[in-house]
């Protein structure tokens, strides 16, 4: 099994849940309102989403904005931690790859 | 009232206490932190979207915590920043002038603010320490911090078959959490042994009973995996992780009481995650461009080595600079309340409160019970300096520019590359965007002999800026509180044991 999300109706935190849709390259995945861009792409069954310059799958290391691993593109807003940052219904994310001649290299917009 | 401007960079539980301690003073408080909430690492809280009626099921002390913040943020006399990050500290020309002014990116979309304040409290926290292995770079590991904000941050499970691992007494909250979330805990494994963690705990137990609400807290934390029957492994470590695009299998070995592995001992287990912490890293990036002295780790095996670091404060939490104070993490890994202990200090001093206030005698002594706390840690605890038998020669150390061990070595063997900078820019370990935040420990360790000059935290920017951000004038600061009503200075309110009886 993946990273998923604690249902709702046995949290004891006691949560509301209002869906949201954001799309990664395109294809649609639903998220919560509060999760972060890293929270709904673990959450969607997707581990990784980033590309190490060797082309090596990348998706969350550290959780907390040190380690760089999980950057995205939001709406046009290039090198995001998305695991710092809220998604927000109708956020469009493009997947970044530091790999050579991959088409997103990270490295020309630098 | 004091009339100063205390800014207050981080808003854990040691910013937060720090602010408190101002605001009781009499000062005026600009409270910064880059979430959007309170709380810090310690007090992380769900987003306000998910609006939850029970946060407090989640969080030991939060009753406590919740009064303090509310408190603190609601007070006349504090800005609260939330999303702002500080990116740089600029000395000013003489020192006579005062605490550096604080450049700071605020709110979302980003809006550059300069502060300038009459002192300056930093109580910016740590970020977990890992140390590699062949396969840590695999999607599916993670650290053991990031687990437990995912879980207690935004209520994501990274698994359902689990192995946290490393050492220090942080995996079992991290596996505890996991447990409440619904996972299934494997094993925690803890790469020191009986003898070194029996050493540290067990030797002069009346010092622990000082920090009841930790020790209890852990207790705890014990007591729910014995309910669920994970197993405790003492002297093992996880020594590789395999899988195909991500974490399908771990190897974990007995280790010595160095680290170095025991041949034959190995054990493979099928996970579909793992959580991997060998302690902290203080963020010291801050400290560093203030121009703060830093102090080696007390005790410890690992002492004496590059990466472990804090920085030095005297009884009153001040800083080599003047006008900056430090409290938390970032001058030594004790937990939760020795940092509160520690802020409350920093913030009643760098406000100018009275020196003779009876609550700093009792501030002063839980913070030194954590010092205690600390130093015992470091004790049950330390690193083992034989980890590097982990390694391969592929084995990724920069996992930003996948240098690998083999080529950190060739470059700390080489005589013409003694320069940590020139190594950086021939082995691009640490070139690539963390900066160096995840390896640079690890390649200050592995070349501890060679290696002259600055250590691994000297960066230009704390936080990473756009260019067309620093293009723009600063604004200046809107938010800042005018004090409507003259302060009386009151007493710093905490006493660190309040938190631990909610
Ligand atoms: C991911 C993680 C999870 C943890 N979870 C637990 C736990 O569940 N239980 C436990 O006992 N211990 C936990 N710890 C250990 C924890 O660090 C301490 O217990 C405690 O939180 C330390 O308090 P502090 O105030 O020193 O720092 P922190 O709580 O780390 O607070 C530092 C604050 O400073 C802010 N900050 C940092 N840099 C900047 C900047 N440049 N600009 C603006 N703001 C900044 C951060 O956003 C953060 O809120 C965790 C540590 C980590 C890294
Ligand atoms: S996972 Fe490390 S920065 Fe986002």
């Amino acid at each position: 099994m993946s990273p998923r999300l604690v249902p709702a109706a046995s949290d004891p935190a006691g949560r509301r849940e209002r869906p949201l849709t954001i799309t990664v390259d395109g294809e649609p995945l639903t998220g919560i309102a509060g999760q972060t861009v890293a929270g709904v792409l673990l959450a969607a069954g997707r581990p990784a989403w980033r590309r190490a310059p060797s082309g090596a799958p990348r998706g969350v290391f550290c959780g907390i904005g040190v380690c760089f691993d999980c950057l995205v593109t939001v709406n046009d807003e290039r090198d995001v931690r998305a695991c710092r940052r809220r998604a927000r219904d109708g956020d469009a994310v493009t997947t970044q790859s530091r790999a050579q001649g991959d088409e997103r290299d990270g490295r020309r917009a630098r | 009232m004091t009339g100063r401007h205390v800014v207050v960079v981080g808003a854990g539980p040691a910013g937060l206490a720090a602010a408190d301690a101002a605001l009781a003073a009499g000062a005026e408080v600009t409270l910064i932190d880059s979430a959007e909430r309170p709380g810090g690492q310690y007090h992380r809280m769900l987003p306000e979207a998910y609006e939850a009626t029970d946060p407090g099921a989640l969080q030991h002390g939060y009753r406590s915590f919740d009064r303090r913040s509310r408190r603190v943020l609601g007070h006349p006399r504090c800005s609260w920043w939330a999303e702002s990050s500080v990116w740089a500290l600029e000395r000013r020309d003489s020192a006579d002038d005062g605490p550096p002014l604080v450049h700071v990116l605020r709110g979302t979309p980003r809006r550059r603010h300069v502060l300038e304040p009459d002192a300056l409290v930093l109580a910016v926290g740590a970020h977990d320490r890992v140390l590699p292995f062949p396969g840590w770079d695999l999607p599916g590991v993670y650290t053991a911090g990031a687990a437990q904000a995912l879980a207690k941050g935004e209520r994501v499970v990274v698994g359902d078959r689990v192995v946290v691992a490393g050492t220090g007494p942080f995996l079992l909250p991290v596996a505890t959490s996991l447990l409440e979330a619904g996972s299934r805990v494997l094993a925690v494994v803890e790469a020191a042994g009986p003898a070194a963690v029996a050493r540290g705990w067990l030797r002069r137990p009346w010092e622990l009973t000082s920090q009841l609400g930790k020790s209890g807290e852990l207790l705890s934390y014990t007591a729910r995996l014995g309910r669920h029957r994970v197993p405790y492994r003492m002297g093992r470590a996880v020594v590789e992780a395999r899988g195909d695009g991500r974490v399908e299998e771990i190897v974990t070995a007995r280790v010595r009481a160095d680290w170095s592995v025991v041949p034959g001992s190995e054990h493979v287990t099928a996970v579909d995650a793992l959580c991997v912490g060998h302690g902290f890293t203080p963020q010291l990036e801050l400290p560093v461009a203030a121009g703060c002295d830093l102090r080696p780790a007390a005790g410890g095996s690992a002492a004496g080595s590059p990466a472990d670091v804090f920085v030095s404060v005297d009884d009153d939490q001040r800083t080599s600079r003047p006008g900056v104070y430090a409290a938390g993490e970032i001058t030594g890994v004790a937990g939760a309340p020795a940092a509160r202990a520690e802020g409350a200090v920093a913030g009643w001093i760098a406000a100018g409160g009275d020196r003779g206030a009876r609550a700093l005698v009792t501030l002063g002594r839980s913070r030194d019970q954590g010092r205690a706390f600390a130093a015992r840690l470091a004790l049950a605890h330390p690193v083992g300096r034989a980890w590097p038998g982990w390694l391969r020669p592929d084995t990724v150390i920069c996992r930003c520019e996948e240098t690998t061990y083999a080529a950190v070595c060739r470059s700390a063997a080489d005589p013409t590359r003694t320069e940590p900078q020139v190594a950086k820019l021939a082995t691009r370990a640490g070139l690539g965007p963390c900066q160096a935040r995840v390896c640079g420990p690890t390649v200050a360790e592995l070349r501890r002999s060679t290696d002259q000059g600055a250590g691994p935290h000297h960066r230009p920017v704390a936080e990473p800026i756009r260019l067309g951000e620093l293009a723009r004038p600063p604004e200046p600061p809107p938010g800042r509180a005018t004090p409507a009503t003259p302060a009386t200075p009151s007493t710093p309110t905490d006493s660190p044991a309040e938190e631990s009886t909610s």
